[in-house]
């Protein structure tokens, strides 16, 4: 296998899809011979031509309203919003179109839309640049939504998306891009929606997290082992179905304490739908209560103070400690 | 008779200086030397701040920078045919416009170094704060132009935005609302030929930007961006129309974005050096230097003392940027008008973090 880099992984997800299926298309802004801002479709333009790899106008609400029309007619588009905060420009087909065409038309059309787009801070970028925005798609009947942590699942996860038929909000953690290599199999293969992954296996207590911010919960861990307290590390990789195999409440039965992790702002993050099924399904087993480590409610710092704002292990290594010690 | 012409329009380009700086004889502001020096000085330092800018970021002193080099003569000569009591919308790319503005440089400097405070103005201030999602600004223009109307004001509103916006909705739905309603705004445009890689004829596939005024009930205009007397004429008679009530117009500015899109960006990817190189014969100093000499304003020594002391200014700014610190406990000063209780608790968690980890040897 090859060791890939998540960009190189996502890259090649979308190319080997396209040659597979001629209804994959690409749209997006600088997506053409530009390749992307951060070249996730390089080269793809190249290959498969400007009819598939269409450089759109400056139009985010466009770019998604056109994939509802294209997935309505046929087409698999894979869109590029080149960053999430742009997302909110296109929340109206999203959120109205895009995530209720199926159901409005009682089955009879599919909406197989993925939305790719960089997700989450730690790059130092300027305003609107760094968001982590899931909550909104989560909470949207209609709309699935995923952000890998590493190669093989973005490769995995992608191929899965654009095969789903559901609209997917790809998440893609900005700061893993090139940070993040991993070993990637040659060809394609499906990282089923919905399955969470249990990354490190421990007996004292749960840590759950996804994208960026599981760097910072196994680094954590380790540092734990080495206090004597051993974690059960999960990576969510889908936040939209979420944990349908039930990974986290096994995981608790186990160990009895918890703590979620997510760089989004706190307020009904990932983190409160996380405890509330831990609260329904694991109740009788836990022995502190449950930890949450996010990113604060306030908008997302501009460089200086990212570093505040985005958990670390530092502030993960806390909450273990303290869930420990209860 | 069933078929009737409906409508017929034509749209217009001014040029006041031609490519030599010499001024159109019947289209000429007749400028006051001190507003023709002061917008010589002030466009000099912008393109001393963007470069500075640059390099900085370059250096690793600075974050990401939208640069503004061949825009100034857009952004500066528009500040000043308006009033300080205008309302303004800018994009990401108008560090000029603030400038001339009267935005204290190190402030700029300050957000562009990723602190918070860079964003603070003084409070009589009426110019919007950055705004980067593109196009977006141009519809809080008419919003503004209202309630000026409204209270039987004078002012107006003025949104800047780029050839890549002209494809948004908002951009569409701001010049329609401010034109049914006849309202003080001013839509300027600096068409800077890219939006990142994506050229102006993957944006419309009108023959300009201006004409789609025309489809709106309103009036545009196109001038040539790189010809400050240009576009002080358009944006003064735009500014003069609109305080007298007569409605919105549309200025599209011809101009050229000699850098990349940001620091981030990297323009060779997409574009030919020598294209660069056939606008530079366009660019605003040495016309407006030819100029200003017919005037018996410029002279190569007064020129080098201009440059001399914007780089001084820069360098103070800078320096003075460069020992800013500030409480990452501010950001939670401006999330509401008064912080709320939850506000306050997640405040009080990080600064009980940030003890921890200074206790712990661990301050980042």
């Amino acid at each position: 296998m090859a060791t890939l880099s998540m960009i190189q992984a996502i890259n090649q997800a979308m190319l080997q899809e396209m040659e597979r299926d001629p209804s994959v298309v690409l749209l997006g802004e600088d997506v053409g011979h530009e390749g992307g801002v951060f070249r996730a479709t390089d080269g793809l333009q190249a290959k498969f031509g400007k009819e598939r790899v269409i450089d759109t106008p400056l139009a985010e609400e466009n770019i998604i309203a056109t994939s509802v029309g294209m997935a309505a007619a046929g087409l698999r588009p894979i869109a590029e919003i080149q960053f999430s905060g742009f997302l909110h420009l296109a929340f109206d087909h999203l959120v109205n179109h895009a995530a209720r065409m199926y159901w409005r038309t009682r089955g009879r059309w599919q909406m197989p839309i993925v939305v790719r787009t960089p997700a989450q801070g730690g790059i130092r970028a300027l305003e609107h640049h760094s968001e982590s925005m899931e909550t909104f798609f989560t909470h949207t009947p209609g709309l699935k939504c995923v952000m890998p942590s590493n190669p093989y699942d973005a490769k995995g996860l992608l191929v899965a998306s654009i095969r789903d038929g559901n609209p997917v909000i790809f998440l893609e953690p900005t700061r893993l891009y090139r940070s993040a290599k991993g070993e990637v199999p040659e060809g394609l293969y499906e990282v089923p929606l919905g399955v969470a992954k249990v990354v490190q296996e421990g007996r004292h207590a749960t840590v759950i997290s996804y994208g960026g911010p599981m760097k910072a919960c196994i680094d954590a861990s380790a540092k734990a082992r080495e206090k004597g307290i051993e974690c059960e590390v999960i990576d969510l990789r889908s936040l939209s179905p979420l944990d349908e195999t039930n990974e986290v409440a096994k995981s608790v039965m186990k160990t009895g304490r918890l703590v979620v992790v997510h760089e989004a702002p706190r307020t009904l993050g990932i983190a409160s739908e996380i405890m509330a099924r831990v609260n329904e399904k694991a109740f009788t087993s836990l022995q502190a209560p449950m930890k949450r480590v996010t990113g604060f409610d306030v908008q997302f710092p501009l460089a200086r103070f990212e570093d505040y704002f985005v958990p670390d292990s530092f502030r993960v290594l806390s909450a273990i400690e303290e869930t420990a010690g209860y | 008779m069933p078929v009737t012409k409906i409508f017929s329009g034509e749209t217009y380009r001014i040029q006041v200086l031609d490519e030599s700086g010499n001024a159109d004889p019947q289209l000429e502001p007749r400028l006051s030397n001190e507003l023709l020096e002061r917008m010589y000085r002030t466009m000099s330092l912008c393109r001393v701040f963007d470069r500075k800018a640059i390099a900085l970021q370059r250096q690793g002193r600075m974050y990401t920078y939208a640069p503004v080099e061949g825009q100034e003569a857009v952004q500066v000569p528009a500040a000043m045919a308006i009033g300080p009591a205008d309302y303004s919308f800018p994009s990401y790319r108008e560090a000029a416009f603030y400038i001339a503005r009267g935005a204290p440089l190190n402030k700029l400097f300050e957000y562009f170094m990723g602190w918070e405070a860079g964003q603070e103005a003084p409070k009589e201030s009426r110019d919007a704060g950055v705004s980067i999602p593109v196009g977006s600004q141009t519809a809080h223009a008419p919003g503004a132009a209202y309630a000026v109307k409204l209270r039987k004001g004078k002012e107006l509103a003025i949104t800047f935005f780029g050839d890549g916006a002209s494809s948004q909705g908002d951009f569409h739905e701001a010049l329609n609302f401010a034109a049914i309603y006849s309202l003080p705004a001013i839509f300027l445009c600096s068409n800077n030929q890219y939006a990142i890689s994506t050229p102006r004829k993957i944006q419309t596939a009108s023959a300009s930007i201006a004409q789609k005024a025309l489809a709106y009930g309103m009036d545009g205009i196109q001038v040539d961006g790189m010809d400050p007397l240009a576009v002080h004429l358009a944006v003064s008679e735009a500014a003069k129309k609109a305080r007298e009530g007569k409605g919105p117009t549309l200025i599209e500015a011809i101009c050229y974005r000699f850098g990349p899109h940001t620091t981030a960006d990297d323009p060779n990817k997409y574009r030919e050096p020598a294209e660069a190189q056939e606008w530079r014969k366009l660019d605003w100093p040495a016309r407006f230097q030819k100029y200003l000499s017919a005037k018996g304003i410029w002279t190569p020594e007064y020129g080098q003392k201009i440059s001399e002391d914007a780089t001084k200014e820069i360098e103070a700014a800078v320096a003075s940027a460069e020992q800013f610190r500030d409480d990452p406990l501010t950001m939670f000063d401006y999330v509401y008008n008064k912080p709320t209780g939850h506000t306050l608790e997640q405040r009080k968690e990080l600064e009980d973090e940030i003890a921890k980890r200074k206790a712990a040897g661990l301050m980042r």
